[in-house]
């Protein structure tokens, strides 16, 4: 792949699959090589640059490797990563970590709509705010957000935790399912059957596991919980002027 | 008692037994109907359909002699790996959840004896699934359970559902009664809910951003495998075009009669169109994007027979799935269950609700007892059985056309019985020169 550049020594390296970082220049890769040497790495380190903006960059890894992304990544970026720890050192689009299973994504900017929806497991971290929906039906991911979140996060949230150190937006956990929301800041009106709940002593201690793992300081006391009521597991009659 | 209109008695037709049974039934409960199946009421069909066999101006082929070759390729548009079937008949996507783990293997048992595809559903992939199905299409849905990169990559092909038949526009549902511990824990939910599944995608709105997920799905799979759009009949000509748009391999449109595990009846009755209308909208919008027969075309909604599946392919379609059709094959409303129907308040060759759990035929429930009625591989000849009648009445017919494929069957094979179907279906009423909306 005349894209990637090796040193020397990482490229005699590289004929036992031991090389340490390789870079990929989008400004002459495509995204369909890069993606190609990712799901089948030679290398457990990466490093990507000149992505502005372009869609799926790293969509689909499924091996334990290190992706850092230097600059703006676009649409599902990281998307449905298992076992890698991605960097983008920048903002993100739409979905990115969308149905993540396992690893880390880390965003050193801000995330568009819909970050982490899905999500089954691992780790993302938005080191600024997240648009609208961010963890949309979330199902085991773990999501910490520096700043604030848009309207309608947490929709359908079915499991895992979200921790928002900034704002959230109206309609938050809207029928949420047993994700745990946590809230430093304000909170727009809540979605239907999402409410506050008891912070609890194993709340807080893994509120502060997750502020611990993201790399923030804050103390969870200065954070609130949010979860299910459990009114709308069954369907009612009564219901209807709910939604 | 005499029967009331022997009596004089007037039955009101907008106000008919029905609908009076309708409205005591919300009144008294408070809650309208939910169900499975498809719509019921009596639209435009493939029955309405006449072919014209050759005689003087078209030469027939022998039937017992001469080849009439059935099999479809899909998804060559951009996958390196495009499904090679036997037959043009696929098996359409139902949820494990919806149906029972022996349901799901028996129908993978069915169409892989006959070189055939199955196709997942609101629930993600079983095991007993992935490993009795030869060509297993999987199903990208808005709720995306069970939504799994590693699926993806063992999958043959992968569907985007923006929607079917049954209820366009509408998410799903599986009630508590069926949510049994495996269902929750492939679906991330808590066992014996109501479960409520989202009918927009959570991460793309509109067809610009149906373009980048294609893309991050072809990215995921590097390439290799097709990706179908599924769509309920509605605006079809704009929604096939829109799909082409953002790089469908292929189009799968799912009428009206199309079928469901559950949901509102009102959805059912009242939302969308008739397979019969969807077609020509379909082949319409292919053909002015110069993609008719390199973007693939399936349809689905009430194929019951080979003539159905041949008109369908008439009009056009490469290939139809089966649903309903399948579920009956593995023995759903079977007269042996005549008594049990009975007693849940149904009856055999009535029975609908799939939502409840108790089917006694083992076929949509997750009650273990009811469920092991089922022989998976007995069910599986069944289906397989099922399919070769309908591939080879459907050669049958192609063949009486004059055609060595029963891709080769046009619209020009066919005439229409009704007015109604004419103008639905683009072909001459019976007897005349006639297509009504089209010109004299």
């Amino acid at each position: 792949m005349a894209a990637l550049s090796r040193s020397e020594a990482d490229a005699r390296e590289s004929a036992v699959h031991t090389v340490h970082t390789v870079t990929i220049d989008l400004a002459s890769a495509t995204v369909r090589q890069l993606n190609a040497e990712l799901h089948a790495p030679t290398a457990t380190s990466y490093e990507v640059l000149h992505p502005q903006g372009a869609h799926s960059i790293g969509a689909g890894i499924h091996d334990e490797i290190d992706v850092h992304v230097r600059g703006h990544a676009g649409y599902f970026c990281a998307g449905m990563n298992q076992l890698a720890h991605v960097v983008v050192d920048g903002s993100a689009g739409n979905g990115v970590a969308e149905n993540m299973m396992s690893g880390t994504v880390r965003v050193r900017g801000d995330a568009s709509q819909s970050a982490g929806a899905t999500g089954r497991g691992g780790l993302l971290v938005i080191e600024g705010s997240a648009s609208m929906r961010c963890g949309i039906s979330m199902k085991g991911i773990d999501i910490v957000v520096g700043g604030s979140v848009g309207p309608m996060s947490a929709f359908m949230a079915q499991a895992g935790r979200l921790v928002v150190c900034g704002d959230a937006g109206d309609g938050l956990g809207d029928s949420i399912y047993e994700a745990r929301l946590y809230v430093r800041g304000s909170v727009g009106a809540l979605g239907a059957d999402c409410v506050e709940k008891e912070m609890r002593e194993e709340h807080r201690a893994e509120l502060a596991e997750l502020l611990r793992a993201a790399g923030f300081d804050h103390d969870p006391g200065e954070f609130r919980r949010y979860g299910s009521a459990r009114g709308l597991y069954h369907f009612t009659s009564e219901h209807s002027g709910t939604y | 008692m005499k029967d009331p209109s022997e009596r004089g008695l007037r039955e009101s037709a907008t106000f008919d037994r029905a609908s009076i049974a309708a409205i005591q039934h919300a009144a008294r409960t408070g809650v309208y109907d939910i169900r499975g199946w498809g719509a019921k009421r009596a639209v435009p069909h493939f029955d309405d359909l006449l072919f014209l066999g050759a005689s003087m101006s078209r030469y027939p082929l022998e039937g017992y002699r001469e080849r009439c070759d059935t099999d479809v390729v899909l998804g060559d548009r951009h996958a390196t790996r495009p499904l090679h079937l036997d037959i043009p008949v696929t098996i359409a996507g139902m949820s494990f959840g919806a149906l029972s783990a022996q349901a799901k293997e028996a129908l993978g048992r069915g169409a892989s004896e006959v070189g055939t595809s199955t196709t997942t559903g609101d629930g993600g992939m079983t095991d007993e699934e992935r490993g009795e199905s030869k060509t297993l299409v999987y199903q990208l849905l808005p709720s995306r359970y069970g939504m799994n990169p590693d699926h993806l990559r063992a999958a043959d092909a992968i569907e985007v559902v923006l929607g079917q038949g049954a209820k366009p526009g509408g998410g799903g549902m599986l009630l508590g009664q069926k949510i049994s511990d495996r269902v929750a824990e492939m679906r991330t939910l808590p066992a014996g809910i109501d479960q409520r599944s989202a009918c927009r995608h959570p991460d793309w709105t509109g067809p610009d951003d149906l373009t980048i997920k294609i893309g991050e799905l072809r990215e995921i799979t590097d390439w290799e495998k097709p990706i179908y759009v599924k769509v309920g009949a509605t605006r079809t000509y704009y929604d096939v075009k829109l799909a082409v748009a953002a790089g469908a391999d292929v189009v799968v449109v799912d009428g009206m009669q199309g079928g469901t595990a559950a949901t509102q009846e009102v959805f059912i009755e009242h939302v969308g169109i008739p397979i019969l209308a969807a077609i020509p909208q379909a082949v319409q919008a292919l053909r002015e994007l110069g993609m008719h027969r390199k973007v693939q075309l399936i349809v689905s909604g009430g194929i019951r027979t080979g003539a159905d599946v041949a008109k369908a392919m008439a009009l056009g379609a490469d290939a139809v799935a089966i649903g309903t059709a399948a579920l009956i094959a593995l023995g759903d409303n079977d007269p042996q269950y005549a008594e049990e129907y009975e007693a849940i308040g149904s009856a055999a060759g009535y029975y609908d609700d799939f939502q409840d759990g108790r089917d006694p035929a083992g076929i949509t429930t997750q009650d273990p007892e009811l469920a092991g009625r089922l022989d998976p591989v007995e069910g599986g000849r069944r289906v397989a059985n099922y399919l070769r009648v309908l591939t080879m009445e459907a050669q049958t017919l192609a063949r009486a056309c004059g055609k060595a494929h029963v891709q080769h069957l046009e619209p020009e094979d066919l005439v229409a019985l009704t007015i109604e179907a004419a103008a639905m279906a683009r072909v001459p009423l019976a007897g005349t020169s006639w297509i009504p909306g089209i010109g004299s």
